[in-house]
């Protein structure tokens, strides 16, 4: 029998079990978002080329560490996390099948120790990828395997409970928005899984080394690694997207201006947002244009548009609810009458801009076939991949983390000062990063390379002096942003452990008197379309998105000094 | 699911809150399009001699 209590914050009925799954799961998450960041700053620090920290072992051993623990366990850890918040608490359900969601969290929890340890002892420096025939030990992929395992087990209870919550009518006609979004990153995630185990098992077996698989094909293995390791990121995107509209929805009480224009949108994620795995393979041999062209562009154009309709409606949403509350002066008092010092407010805004300029425009370039010879493995894609995860996913879930951390510890913040200013320092340092590993990749610099001088090397190649510089400045932004993610964790675990107990507010017997944010928890539209700030703000983004990409087809032509 | 009491609740609308059709779709229709294509494309390179 399921136990409830009721969040004197929000009037949430929380069930019991999924409160502390959630807290676990959230918490777990953030340890490894400092492990996996402090190897980030090592990372930064040896690519900075007036630095040059590490040797090349240890190189790639952080690099490889880093990939792993911030891309694949911080994330999702706290997207098991999201799922169940999601779930359980928006519709106001129990959590199905406690039990099988705590056997996840240790799976995943000793499957990702495991492949940490396997990284740690030297001989599993393959990168995330683990491109064969470069061989890691087996506990390395195995590890992979158990979390993968304990993930999938997540979203079991995700499907369950959402099923059960319709069964038992916990809520009234369709479920809200946020939780579609976070059912779209069970989709995807299911489908990433499953992926992953096609190709990771027999990985595995072949590490072992018994004759049982003497050999893996390496074309295949690209095509089948990458349907999991892209998919991978876009259940951080539906995650993050499904944490704007919480946040719009909680902040606000801001309903999506069309709840079914939404919807699709989602829809359009969870039908194509895959197939975009294929730009990973357009430089691959052996596969024709046919597939890599309508992968990666006409069938994803479809899920591109699916994005830019939640970057639109958004802030839409937010324009809609700040306009009724009579912020009506102009374009755009609503957006300057917005709470920028509120870190949940400030996250999620720089979220929605980083993520569109640096990771969407740059993600779409990069996914043309022609455009992607000029940077296709160069600095330029772990540019754009901070563009989106970093600034992104990242910093969304630091900003609902800054929500629903006090809340469901009923703790007051403990550095809220610091608070105040982390998204900016995170988003400004990672932006700056990302921008500058971009430049120097569009100057050719090549990402995974522990020497860019060839200082000792029989066939060298010597860079402009401007992709140095840009390479240093990459450095310097990290620092920066390292800075921010650890006043994010600090802030994080120091409220946890040290926080004030939130007082009470008198009379709080009275569940009336809390403000539940019911936008997050219903269904249902603005049912306006009168939002004149975001349409400006949509206008300046599509004519950069234009600008830019002809700008590269410019540099394209330059490649073969046609002009 | 009674035919009666989901008459006139429009195609879409009924499609999007179909959580278990939406999980299958979004298994196949990523299986058929990257996958199994990419993989029969590969497959299909002859052999050197
Ligand atoms: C603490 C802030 C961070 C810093 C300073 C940082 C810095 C870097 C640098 C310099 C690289 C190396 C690029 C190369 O040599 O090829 C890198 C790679 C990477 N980063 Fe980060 N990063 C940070 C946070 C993150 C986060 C939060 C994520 C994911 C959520 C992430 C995901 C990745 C991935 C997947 C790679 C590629 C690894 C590989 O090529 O195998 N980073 N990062
Ligand atoms: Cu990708």
């Amino acid at each position: 029998m399921a136990n409830f209590r009721t969040c004197p914050d929000t009037g949430f009925k929380i069930d019991l079990q999924a409160d502390k799954l959630i807290k676990w799961n959230a918490v777990t998450a953030v340890v490894f978002l400092l492990v996996g960041g402090l190897f980030g700053l090592l990372v930064a620090l040896t690519r900075w080329p007036a630095v040059h920290l590490l040797d090349a072992e240890l190189f790639y051993l952080a690099l490889t560490a880093h990939g792993l623990d911030v891309l694949l366990v911080w994330c999702i850890f706290f997207e098991i996390a999201l799922l169940y918040f999601t779930s359980a608490i928006l519709l106001n359900a129990r959590l199905v099948w406690p039990k099988l969601a705590w056997i996840g969290y240790w799976l995943m929890l000793g499957g990702a120790a495991m492949t940490n340890v396997a990284v740690l002892q030297g001989d599993s420096s393959v990168m995330f990828t683990s491109y064969v025939p470069m061989m890691a030990a087996p506990h390395f992929y195995l590890g992979i395997i158990l979390f993968a395992v304990g993930a999938l087990l997540g979203c079991a209870v995700f499907f369950a409970t959402l099923h059960m919550a319709r069964k038992e009518r916990t809520y009234e006609g369709s479920i809200p928005l946020v939780t579609f979004g976070g059912m779209t990153a069970a989709i995807i995630a299911v489908f990433t899984i499953v992926t992953g185990a096609v190709i990771l098992i027999p990985t595995f077996v072949w590490s072992l080394d018994m004759g049982l698989i003497p050999e893996i094909d390496g074309l295949i293995y690209r095509v089948i690694w990458w349907g999991m390791g892209h998919s991978s990121q876009q259940i951080n995107v539906a995650a993050q997207i499904a944490c704007w509209y919480a946040i719009a929805a909680i902040l606000f009480n801001a309903k999506p201006l069309s709840e079914k224009v939404s919807r699709t949108a989602f829809l359009m994620y969870i039908l194509f947002l895959q197939l975009a795995s294929a730009h990973h393979l357009l430089a691959d041999p052996g596969l024709s244009a046919e597939y890599k062209i309508f992968n990666t562009s006409y069938a994803l154009y479809l899920a591109v548009l699916g994005s830019m309709i939640h970057g639109l409606t958004v802030p839409g949403a937010i324009e809609a609810a700040q306009r009724k509350k009579g912020y009506n002066n102009g374009l755009f008092e609503w957006l300057a009458k917005a709470p920028w010092g509120n870190p949940v407010f400030s996250g999620m805004a720089l979220s929605v801009v980083l993520f569109g300029f640096l990771g969407g425009i740059t993600g779409v370039i990069m996914g043309t076939e022609q455009l992607n010879l000029i940077i296709h493995n160069t600095m330029y894609v772990p540019g754009h991949f901070h563009g989106t995860v970093v600034v992104g996913t990242t910093l969304a879930f630091m900003a609902i983390s800054y929500w629903l951390v006090p809340t469901l510890w009923q703790k007051e913040m403990v550095f809220p000062g610091l608070a105040k200013w982390q998204p900016y320092l995170f988003g400004l340092g990672m932006g700056c990063a990302s921008i500058f590993m971009m430049g120097a990749g569009t100057l050719g610099v090549p990402r995974r390379h522990w020497d860019i001088a060839f200082a000792d090397s029989p066939i060298g190649h010597i860079f402009p002096e401007a992709a140095n510089l840009m390479m240093g400045l990459a450095g310097v932004s990290a620092v920066v942003g390292s800075l921010g993610a650890g006043i994010y964790i600090l802030n994080m675990v120091g409220t946890i452990l040290w926080g004030k107990a939130k007082v009470p507010a008198p009379a709080a017997a009275e569940p009336t008197t809390a403000a539940t944010p019911s936008a997050a928890t219903s269904y249902g539209g603005a049912g306006t379309m009168a939002v004149p700030g975001t349409f400006v703000l949509a206008m300046v983004f599509l004519t950069t998105f234009v600008l830019y990409y002809f700008v590269n087809w410019k540099y394209l032509a330059g490649v073969w000094h046609l002009s | 699911m009674s035919s009666d009491s989901s008459g006139n609740i429009p195609f879409m609308q009924r499609l999007l809150d179909s959580p278990f059709v939406l999980l299958a779709l979004g298994m196949v229709v990523p299986t058929m399009l990257y996958t199994v294509w990419g993989v029969v494309e590969i497959l299909s390179i002859p052999v050197a001699p």
